[in-house]
């Protein structure tokens, strides 16, 4: 029961670190925007973050970092198999 | 999509493929906890171009399957209730319980709306304040901090045609009640990718070390999968069993201390009956005391009663990974997407469902 | 469990639930062969040449979307529905069933698409029909469409002509009407570029048969079920296998993000602006190059071919270099979260 995919911010609305008022983001992947609660980030999101959102809720920042460093080893190990 | 299509890369899969071939030392056995998973494996076809040796075993990780079928008979008696509107996330329509699905409810008047979020569920009962709105909830820790997010959203609008059918379930005690059978052999385990994003890779560290078995967090891409392979035949082959992450991005080592808080500010543990699996200790999230004005099944004042599997169903041995679809007598004669017998035919994850679907070629 | 006793929404859905009602209900009462045939639309042998016949009925919710509506829906269905027989459409009829209560500016707004649709297609309607029911009844505006085509000498396209080694073809992306509707659903909403695909194909399905004569096989819409299911169909017609390219199958991005948020498979979404040719071999480019000169057909891709495998099985070679077997749909898809 886990579907959920990475969409970019574009707009964050309420209040910074105040999650009571309904703390929302507009996201966006390919042309499509949707309207998602930010309610369970524990890090209060940025304009250009992705985040990774199930059924309406951001759950996660994605680690960019992470990923870069990760898909280069993968790179690497593919050309070097070559 | 990005941070999706990269995953998907043949040139990435190809060489993650010789790799596993090339480090592999014995034959593997390999469980994927998580539906979402199955269904990923079936839907790349990985089956198909991973070496034979390797066996998938789909486990108890489809939240839709796992539910009673008590619980999904109480769901019918709440979306058949006068005055009762249910919502629902799309994978609970079809469901069969004893007396029926909640698609044949409708066909007989019951209001059920499929929503995307649970958020959803609450805008619809501010929309019909002359019904009681119910929430029939299945899912894991992905789900249940949003559930929790929306009572607390309920809670402060003050909305009090609003409530929830828990039936929520965690994962460590179905994986040590599952693992602690010995029939089960297995070499590693696939660790469902967004329970922990909520619950944090460290989690698995329990389960690592009591069962001496490889515990590989990751996601749902094929590289995501093809790496936890790799990563999985690596311990084997320098005989480790650790727990590894291999979807950093989207999975860090503590979890999400957020969401996990606000689960448990609004759940608390309960003693679960899990289909095929039987009652599993502090496996279940109820709704606590101080929100039971929420808790539909206090409010509608519902006595679940377990009713024994359909005959010759074998999903309960399915979902412990110790038969297939195919060793089921029920399995394409009796038992169809169309006219299911069991769950883990109906629900799109279920693991009879993507054997009949997808098949292996 | 027992069958189901009642109508569900899945009996609608163009599936396998629609295909055992047709078996159980129709065709048990209604059996002729062009019935069983269960083409697109029916041909029959007359005195002044071959008739194509076809109906189709219209119940979409909401009534207008974007790229469409109702009425641009009933002109392309049934125009479509003649055209993958390969006929020359020639008048339809407009069956009208309308809500006490609807408001009349609807009403208006609706025929008038139909007549857009009708002038610009060439296709008149020539005879119709009105009922009213109570409030409640309906749903505001339901509309069936029928319609006569003529069918050229030397034209037999049909899902049991496929044969071994021919080359399958997509007029254009995957999903898009389908998915446009689902979104227009409350709490499933989503902002972005999604529009229906709904257009007539008779231009584009005479451009191509026009070619060579006997090339095009088969030709179907795969309007309800999606690709998926239409191409299931056709190899069980036609007592072959198809595989089909994952990579080859063009989606439209915001399509594809969307199927991606909501957990559904393009494949099985409706389109009602594509059409499926089976063609021979040898012809398959020049075909492909003549969609591509029409607007209609801008985005025709080939997908995949005609094998000799097992009867009935449809395999897509996904894009991650596995395969995997397509079947047809089960009931109307929903959005999931697992």
């Amino acid at each position: 029961m886990c579907l959920a995919v990475p969409m970019r911010v574009i707009r964050v609305s309420g209040l910074e670190g105040d999650f009571t008022l309904t703390p929302l983001a507009v996201v966006e992947a390919q042309g499509i925007e949707k309207d998602v609660r930010l309610d369970l980030v524990d890090q209060w999101p940025e304009i250009g973050d992705y985040l990774i959102i199930h059924a309406g809720f951001a759950i996660h920042t994605l680690d960019e970092k992470e990923a870069e460093i990760n898909l280069k080893l993968l790179r690497e190990m593919a050309e070097g198999l070559k | 999509m990005k941070y999706l299509s990269e995953y998907r890369d043949k040139k990435l899969i190809a060489s993650l493929i010789d790799e596993v071939r090339r480090v592999k030392t014995a034959p593997l056995r390999i469980m994927e906890v998580c539906g979402t998973h199955t269904m990923a494996i079936f839907r790349h076809g990985l089956r198909s171009i991973l070496p034979g040796d390797i066996e998938l075993i789909s486990g108890p990780g489809c939240p839709v399957c796992v539910t009673s079928s008590a619980h999904i008979d109480g769901f019918l008696h709440v979306a058949l209730l006068d005055g009762v509107r249910v919502a629902i996330f799309g994978d609970l329509f079809r469901i069969p319980g004893s007396q029926g699905s909640l698609a044949q409810a409708q066909a007989g008047g019951a209001r059920v709306e499929v929503v995307y979020s649970p958020m959803d569920a609450l805008t619809l009962a501010r929309k019909h304040p002359e019904e009681l709105v119910v929430f029939l909830a299945v899912g894991f820790e992905t789900t249940i901090p949003l559930v929790a997010a929306t009572i607390l959203e309920a809670y402060r609008q003050n909305v009090n045609n609003f409530a929830v059918f828990s039936s929520h379930k965690i994962m460590p005690p179905a994986l040590h009640a599952l693992l602690g059978d010995p029939e089960l052999c297995l070499d590693g385990l696939l660790c469902p990718g967004h329970v922990s994003t909520i619950i944090g890779a460290a989690a698995y560290e329990p389960i690592a070390r009591d069962f001496g078995i490889s515990c590989i967090v990751t996601g749902f891409e094929p590289v995501d999968v093809l790496q936890a392979i790799l990563m999985i035949a690596r311990q084997v082959a320098e005989k480790r069993n650790d727990v590894e992450n291999a979807y950093g991005r989207a999975v860090n080592w503590q979890g999400n201390g957020r969401a996990m808080a606000l689960m448990h500010q609004v759940f608390e543990p309960v003693d679960c009956q899990w289909r095929g699996l039987g009652v599993i200790e502090q496996s279940g999230m109820a709704i606590r005391q101080e929100f039971a004005r929420f808790d539909a099944e206090k409010r509608c004042d519902i006595k679940l009663t377990e009713t024994p599997e359909p005959k010759g169903c074998l999903c309960g041995d399915i979902l412990k990974g110790k038969k297939t679809p195919i060793d089921c007598p029920l399995f394409k004669g009796r038992c169809t997407p169309l006219n299911p017998v069991g769950p883990c035919m109906v629900s799109s994850e279920g693991t009879c469902a993507a054997f009949y679907k997808y098949g292996v070629v | 469990m027992k069958k189901l006793e009642t109508v569900q929404l899945d009996h609608g859905s163009g599936g396998l639930a629609s295909q055992e009602l047709i078996k159980d209900i129709f065709l048990s009462h209604l059996d002729n062969p062009v019935l069983a045939a269960l083409e697109d639309s029916a041909v029959l042998e007359t005195d002044r040449g071959r008739l194509a016949f076809s109906t189709d009925s219209y119940v979409v919710d909401p009534l207008f979307f974007p790229g469409g509506d109702i009425g641009l829906l009933a002109v392309h269905g049934t125009i479509n529905d003649l055209a993958m027989r390969g006929a020359r459409p020639f008048c339809l009829s407009l069956g009208m069933i309308l809500e006490e209560g609807c408001p009349m500016e609807v009403l208006r707004l609706i025929v008038d698409s139909i007549r857009k649709a009708s002038c610009e297609s060439g296709v008149p309607v020539v005879t119709g029909d009105t009922k009213v029911v109570p409030k409640g009844k309906g749903d505001k505006v339901f509309i069936n469409t029928s319609g006569i085509g003529f069918v050229d000498k030397g034209v037999d396209i049909s899902a049991s002509m496929a044969r071994v080694g021919d080359v399958i073809l997509l007029s254009g992306s995957m999903g898009d009407h389908g998915i446009t509707i689902l979104t227009q659903r409350a709490g499933i909403s989503m902002q972005g570029k999604l529009r229906s695909d709904t257009m007539a194909l008779h231009n584009l399905v005479q451009k191509i048969i026009g070619l060579k004569s006997g090339a095009v096989h088969t030709l179907r819409d795969p309007t309800r079920g999606g690709v998926a299911t239409s191409l299931n169909e056709i190899a069980e017609a036609a007592g072959v296998a198809i595989e089909i390219d994952e990579a080859e199958i063009p989606v439209h991005k915001e399509v594809d993000a969307a199927c991606e948020i909501l957990g559904m498979d393009p494949l099985y979404l409706a389109n009602e602006g594509k059409c499926l040719a089976l063609v021979q071999a040898e012809y398959a480019r020049e075909i492909l190059q003549a969609m591509r000169s029409l607007p209609e057909g801008a985005e025709a891709a080939i997908i995949g071919r005609v094998t000799d495998g097992p009867a009935g099985r449809v395999v897509l070679k996904t894009i991650a270099g596995g395969s995997r077997i397509v079947s047809s749909l089960t009931g109307e898809p929903l959005p999931r979260i697992c």
